[in-house]
């Protein structure tokens, strides 16, 4: 619970930085008319803007699944934290404790190490150094921080290592994490996939499921590089649907962010769907688990049935989030009120 | 005499030699063990088949148990370098030579205990990383492991006492444990030579009574429908004892025909009991006619009362669902006034997922700490829980040990064809030492029978016995055998929906939407709306 509260303040902090971040960067481009002159309902004010960092907070210490979480004594409330805290590390904009974070969160679970690249992007932005593969300060930057990770990294490493005398903890702790041996039904898409595997292609099918975590990170840093929190929200949410273990925890710690976004709700496109599925899937998992482990008049099929939709509806939820900043931005630079070659109201489409 | 029989066939091998001699004489001791003992480095083996379980509140103290399935344990010699393939090879062996599926003994049903399997024969430093123990539940005893164990015997099932083993009638019994015991021992009291000593074990019970017979009356043709006409001519003895006991001094309960040639008394399982003995090799017996039918009469109605015995316990699966469940042991002392302590053997399969924080042993009402716990957790699909305990039991008390478990949801492949059957997790051991109701005397042990001298006694005032408790049967949840291809396709759909999304997302832009002149089916759409009054697309 303890921890619970400090990811909350963690996160206050960290919304009400980027917040102070966000309007900078939005009076700068203003000034330069990077804006095309009729988006000025768009534009995000102070007063809409004051109440985000504590809706955050609220977001993330009321949400039911943190709740759950705190109450079945989880770990996943400590994973969060560390999170939490590299996030605000990084917006502050200190290089060191960001990697210290980042290297901490990594040792407890492999997969938040995508969260580098919009780590290193937004502490870049804040730089300012430019981003280009030629520039030597850009590739000096990195270096610097990609060694206070790694070193980090290794010292924490090693310090496992000197408490325990042997290397075994590496294949019993990221050998497990990758190569899935437990197949305990969770929220996540893996344990019946592999329950299900022919042997032959059990290894096949493990490789393409963790890269498959791991290979968003490049398109996405592409694409946003100059949105990095919004890269590090939309990373966050592929790892907690993706990886070999997930729980409603990690839900929770996305989730919480989605406030920051609240200015992007004109253009989501399917938002009511989309939380009437998340919401009956919540309430339908614990009742398909008790009727097939306790009643046994369903079976697993049943547990798995409802799996899949909770991660379509969170696929969704996210592709949702994306295309709505994305039509956003454009708008921003092309104007709100679009007209076509013949002067009528024009559509836009994805080409 | 108690409503069961069990037939003892020894026959041992003599070879002169110094300590732990290769065995190279196969007059009597067959060649398949032998070269097996010799080429493996082994220096006791113990292996039982049983069917069914023996029921210790009916039938009273077992002479030997086993547990139901299979069971083997073997003590290697210190020269074996690499124990865990010595182990493999020899259970490949084995299940060879006895037609039983030893060669699914692997190491997710192998232990290596501590305290519980000390070497019942000649030791010398028992480092327990030389013993192994294995138990498969699950393994059915029938005709073809009888033939092969018959084949052992010097006379095979010709001559002597094994004429009676067929196998139409021992089957067709409520309890059938066939085993084999290796072991080396002193040739003598003065422990001048040492041999190897090969002990096959035959327990039965005919229980008549389930069978409908409904009088207790035995003979020897209605056990087995055969009598005995010779006697083997390897054997140096051979001996039948009828066990008649008078209960509370009663004489004259019961009457065995014919005339035993001797009757003989010995204190067996810390209790004097009397035997009828009819020794097959003695001339008188068999001038008559040629063949020996033993019965035995009961002169007055019986009650159906067995002594209790002083140590028995049950084991049972509590809880509910599929998800948790909880083991529990309960051992029972009815020793009036002598508390003695009790080693318990527990080996779950890694699959029932044991939280040792939930143990709890409670006797009479209140906490009872063991005085000794060696405990190694199990490893996913690699090796089995082990759970040893020393707990001293109070007199005349409950002991009641309770573990919970979580079961775990295994790939659909390492479910067995009938998986709703469940999964067996084998018996657990209970070794001790109970306080004797006679003691025994140092010259009552050389006097003792052949079929009592399995275990060594130290002192005469306790008795060691080993007991089994049942094996339980687990459900685990099961996944859908008849998914996979769908299952595959189903979440391999929702990844690539989440690849999809994000691709279009990445790879394309935005564009304000030119007008298109339209396709065919725009213009036939046109042609309808022009036709029904509607402003076209």
């Amino acid at each position: 619970m303890i921890t619970d509260v400090l990811t909350a303040v963690a996160l206050y902090l960290a919304i009400q930085d980027f917040n102070k971040v966000v309007f900078k960067k939005q009076k700068l481009l203003i000034e330069l008319d990077k804006y095309a002159p009729d988006v000025a309902e768009l534009i995000q004010t102070p007063m809409e803007m004051h109440y985000i960092p504590l809706k955050v907070a609220l977001f993330y210490l009321l949400n039911p699944y943190t709740v759950m979480s705190c109450v079945a004594k989880s770990t996943c409330t400590i994973n969060n934290s560390v999170i939490a805290f590299f996030i605000l590390a990084t917006i502050k904009g200190s290089a060191f404790l960001s990697a210290v974070f980042l290297a901490l969160a990594t040792y407890q679970s492999l997969y938040p190490l995508t969260l580098f690249a919009p780590a290193l992007l937004y502490l870049l932005q804040r730089q300012f150094i430019p981003i280009k593969l030629k520039s030597k300060s850009f590739w000096l930057y990195t270096m610097q921080y990609a060694s206070l990770y790694l070193c980090s990294l290794v010292v924490i490493i090693c310090l496992s290592f000197f408490l325990l005398n042997s290397w075994d903890f590496i294949p019993s702790v990221y050998g497990f994490i990758l190569s899935v041996p437990d197949l305990t039904p969770n929220i996540g898409l893996f344990w019946y996939f592999f329950a299900e595997m022919f042997e032959h292609f059990s290894l096949f099918f493990v490789c393409v499921f963790q890269i498959n975590v791991f290979f968003y990170t490049i398109p996405l840093a592409i694409k946003l590089k100059e949105h990095p929190v919004f890269f590090m929200f939309v990373q966050l949410a592929i790892i907690s649907i993706f990886k070999s273990y997930p729980t409603v925890g990690d839900v929770a710690l996305y989730m919480a962010f989605l406030p920051v976004w609240s200015h992007l709700y004109r253009f989501l496109r399917n938002i009511f769907i989309l939380s009437c599925v998340l919401i009956f899937c919540s309430f339908l998992f614990p009742v398909l688990w008790h009727l097939w482990i306790y009643a046994g008049s369903a079976n697993s099929n049943f547990y798995y049935a409802i799996t899949l939709t909770f991660n379509i509806g969170q696929i969704l939820l996210i592709s949702d989030y994306f295309y709505a900043f994305l039509r956003r931005e454009y708008y921003l630079t092309h104007g709100l009120h679009l007209t076509r070659q013949d002067g009528t109201e024009a559509m836009l489409v994805l080409k | 005499s108690r409503p069961r029989s069990s037939l003892r066939v020894l026959s041992d091998a003599q070879h002169s030699g110094l300590t732990l001699p290769t065995v190279s004489h196969y007059r009597l001791f067959p060649k398949a063990l032998g070269r097996l003992v010799a080429a493996l480095g082994v220096r006791e083996l113990h292996l039982a088949l049983t069917q069914g379980f023996w029921r210790t509140r009916y039938w009273g103290q077992p002479p030997l148990q086993a547990p139901a399935g299979a069971e083997l344990w073997v003590w290697f010699q210190p020269t074996v370098t690499d124990v865990d393939k010595a182990w493999k090879e020899l259970s490949n062996i084995l299940s060879g030579i006895f037609c039983a599926s030893l060669n699914f003994i692997d190491s997710t049903n192998t232990v290596i205990p501590t305290a519980s399997f000390k070497p019942l024969g000649l030791a010398n430093g028992t480092d327990h990383h030389l013993l192994r123990y294995a138990v498969l539940p699950r393994e059915v005893v029938c005709t073809e492991n009888l033939t092969p164990w018959k084949k052992l015997l010097p006379c095979g099932s010709k001559a002597g006492l094994a004429v009676l083993l067929k196998a139409e009638r021992l089957f067709h019994s409520s309890y059938h444990s066939q085993a084999v015991h290796i072991r080396p021992i002193c040739r003598d009291a003065s422990c001048l030579a040492v041999s190897w000593e090969l002990r096959q074990t035959l327990t039965v019970v005919f229980d008549f009574f389930s069978s409908g017979q409904g009088k207790k009356d035995w003979s020897l043709f209605k056990m087995f429908s055969r009598t005995l006409t010779d006697t083997c001519p390897l054997a140096s003895q051979s001996k039948v004892y009828v066990d008649i006991s008078p209960k509370n001094k009663e004489k004259e309960l019961l009457e065995v025909s014919p005339a035993p040639t001797s009757v003989h008394e010995a204190i067996v399982q810390g209790d004097k009991k009397t035997y009828a003995v009819y020794d097959l090799l003695s001339p008188s017996l068999f001038n008559t006619s040629r063949s020996l039918n033993v019965q035995l009469k009961w002169k007055r109605p019986q009650d159906t009362e067995m002594p209790i015995p002083t140590l028995h316990a049950q084991r049972y699966v509590g809880g509910y669902g599929l998800q948790t469940g909880e083991i529990c042991t309960l051992i029972y002392n009815t020793h009036p006034y002598r508390a003695f302590p009790v080693i318990l053997l527990e080996t779950v399969p890694w699959y029932l997922r044991l939280y040792v924080h939930t143990l709890t042993i409670i006797t009479k009402g209140k906490e009872n700490k063991p005085s000794y716990i060696h405990y190694q957790p199990a490893q996913d699909r690699r090796r089995p829980h082990l759970l040893e305990m020393l707990i001293q039991l109070p007199a005349n008390s409950v002991t009641k040990i309770t573990i919970q478990f979580e079961r775990a949801l295994l790939k659909w492949t390492e479910y067995p064809p009938d998986p709703n059957h469940g999964f067996y997790v084998g018996s657990s051991v209970l070794s001790a030492l109970v306080p004797s109701v006679t003691a025994m005397k140092d010259m009552d042990v050389e006097q003792s029978p052949l079929f009592a001298s399995l275990f060594p006694s130290s002192d005469g005032s306790s008795y060691f016995v080993r007991l089994y408790t049942e094996p339980l049967l687990v459900n685990l949840p099961t996944p859908d055998f008849s998914m996979p291809y769908n299952v595959i396709c189903l979440t391999c759909t929702v990844v690539a929906v989440c690849y999809g999304s994000f691709y279009n997302l990445l790879t394309r832009t935005f564009h304000v939407e030119e007008p298109s002149r339209g396709g065919l089916a725009k213009r036939l759409a046109n042609v309808i709306r022009k036709l029904r009054g509607v402003p076209p697309l």
